[in-house]
């Protein structure tokens, strides 16, 4: 059963693994994804973005992302945690975690979940640069290959 | 089942959001408007930033009731409309 959640506050990794595991014995791997705020971005240095998302559809859109990777691979368990709201250089944006028996379902299924949050979750970007302006951060086209290629 | 009076709910997100000038609005378009596509032609004639917003529709994704749909996905009275650029998360 994956663990969902989007908030505005940070989250302590440690403690998200220490509640994936807990109680279990029988996971072999975990993989982790931690997507961070870059402090640049098409060489614009970059001080904080604003995520907006939509809030009926968000975690839904999240479950049918974990209910595909569950489907896909022997999953023990998966995390994902998206924060909205603005975030500043250097903060957590997003957590996927996923756990399995052996490493290789672990990594696989952790860079499935962030390659389809990027291009199948309701979440959008705004970036401020340090001279005051800001604008949405476009889709890209690398984004796209990513999730197609699974 | 909702009827005929019933209105649209549609939502926009982020500069479509910014454009149009409202986060959500509640309308009640003609008998003719019977698809996602159909209704961005009746939006888009609403305003001068809805006009804006709706300039270039390959960049404009919809959600019908909180699921993806096509330009072609029907729309009905009481339905969630929103309408969004390209995602951008994670």
């Amino acid at each position: 059963m994956a663990r969902i959640r989007v908030q505005t506050g940070d989250f302590d990794i440690g403690a998200e693994f220490a509640a994936l595991a807990a109680g279990r014995t029988d996971i072999g791997g975990i993989g982790c994804f931690v997507g961070t705020v870059r402090n640049n971005a098409l060489d614009q240095s970059v001080a904080a973005m604003t995520l907006e998302h939509y809030p009926a559809m968000t975690e839904r859109a999240i479950a049918r992302i974990t209910d595909e990777a569950e489907r896909r691979w022997d999953l023990l368990g998966c995390t994902v945690i998206h924060r909205v709201g603005r975030l500043v250089a250097g903060d957590n944006i997003v957590l996927v975690l996923a756990a399995a028996a052996h490493r290789q379902p672990a990594l696989d299924a952790t860079a499935f979940l962030i390659d389809w949050l990027k291009t199948k979750a309701p979440f959008w970007k705004k970036e401020e640069f340090i001279d005051g302006a800001a604008a949405w951060v476009e889709a890209r086209d690398a984004d796209d290959a990513a999730a197609a290629r699974w | 089942m909702p009827d005929a009076g019933t209105p649209l709910t549609i939502l926009y997100f982020a500069w479509l959001r910014e454009r149009t000038g409202t986060a959500e609005e509640h309308v009640s378009p003609p008998d003719d408007v019977q698809t996602v596509g159909d209704l961005v032609s009746w939006l888009a004639g609403r305003s001068p930033g809805h006009a804006n917003a709706f300039a270039n529709r390959r960049t404009i994704r919809c959600a019908v009731n909180q699921d993806f749909a096509d330009p072609s996905a029907p729309v009905r009275p009481g339905d969630e409309v929103a309408f969004f650029p390209p995602v951008t998360g994670g």
